[in-house]
């Protein structure tokens, strides 16, 4: 069925060019010693997926994936890229574990063949062909159609994502605080970093000035924290 | 006659390969997880070729909902990277052997 039919040429070459944007981009983000170069190399891969979506009539995703990948997910790895200062270079030939990269190649391999092979022997797509419902662009727009599979099919599951974006907004906001050396004996609550106490600030400050004498009060079992934590603290106030 | 979808499928295989090879290889923490991205997207390429190979919608709603599970997985992802980093002044993942904070 799929090696009778043949693409046009400016379908081929779009297909063609993208394939090698792609391909390009994700050896770069695999290869490069650099994070930077990495995250840029993603957004390489990333816009060719989304020439790949527009010749595949879907309109909406390929802006979706333009603005909310290119645009705000790979915003955030080169900002936190940035925030770290991890941006030197990595040695890349050093290997750590003796064998990981050729059983790693091995690996993928035999991952690529099975699947390939599965696709082969399955005739790459099973299954009838939808008749009734939610149909790609059956007379309308991608966007008419996908709003309306989203509002009306999938729409309890479009209700769970504003809970999961909420759940990793808070969770964010949770991780990236500062921890407070008065508050790590509350088992939660103060600890959403919702609660407004004055005195709180001076004591994450002094934490970072002066480790050592806030040590005292904390909890036996954050006695190894302060030990380890002007290393770091410090580089990154200098930054 | 637009392309085929099996070479889309065996791109989209590719693709997922090299992002795995890179998950596997890479030790930096923020390279593994630009390593996952290129995981999804190829899934997120799959998806969309069997909406168009079966006709269906569906296929392109699931991508959508992976685009935003993959904005919740960054997002907590890179605080807890910046979290260790507070802690450990490093990414590398071979560093990371400790739960104790």
């Amino acid at each position: 069925m799929l090696g009778a039919v043949h693409p046009t040429i400016p379908d081929a070459a779009t297909f063609a060019v993208s394939a090698a944007v792609i391909m390009g981009g994700a050896l770069g983000v695999i290869s490069s010693r650099n994070p930077v170069h990495a995250a840029l190399s993603l957004v390489m891969t990333l816009f060719g997926v989304a020439v790949l979506f527009i010749e595949q009539q879907a309109d909406f995703l390929a802006v979706v994936q333009i603005i909310v990948y290119a645009g705000a997910i790979v915003v955030l790895f080169l900002f936190v890229i940035m925030f770290l200062g991890v941006d030197r270079r990595e040695n890349v030939a050093f290997e750590p574990l003796r064998g990981q990269r050729p059983l790693a190649l091995l690996l993928v391999a035999i991952v690529l063949g099975g699947v390939l092979a599965l696709g082969v022997s399955a005739d790459w797509a099973t299954g009838a062909k939808a008749v009734a419902g939610a149909r790609t662009a059956g007379g309308h727009s991608n966007v008419y159609a996908l709003g309306k599979a989203v509002f009306t099919t999938y729409l309890f599951a479009f209700e769970a994502t504003a809970g999961l974006l909420v759940i990793a907004v808070v969770g964010a906001v949770v991780l990236a605080r500062r921890p407070k050396m008065g508050e790590a004996a509350g088992p939660d609550g103060g600890d959403l970093g919702l609660v407004d106490d004055p005195e709180a600030e001076p004591a994450g400050l002094e934490l970072v000035g002066a480790p050592g004498m806030a040590s005292g009060e904390a909890v036996p079992t954050e006695e190894a924290v302060p030990t380890e934590e002007p290393v770091p603290v410090e580089e990154e106030v200098s930054r | 006659m637009s392309v085929p979808g099996a070479w889309y499928l065996v791109l989209a295989a590719a693709l997922f390969t090299v992002g795995a090879l890179g998950l596997l290889i890479r030790r930096n923490v923020l390279v593994m997880f630009m390593c996952i991205e290129l995981m999804l997207n190829a899934a997120n390429l799959t998806f969309v070729t069997f909406a168009r190979m079966l006709g269906d919608i569906g296929g392109q709603v699931i991508v959508f909902f992976v685009l935003v599970v993959a904005a919740a997985e960054v997002v907590v992802g890179l605080g807890i990277v910046v979290a260790i980093f507070r802690r450990r002044a490093e990414t590398s993942a071979d560093d990371l052997h400790v739960l104790k904070g």
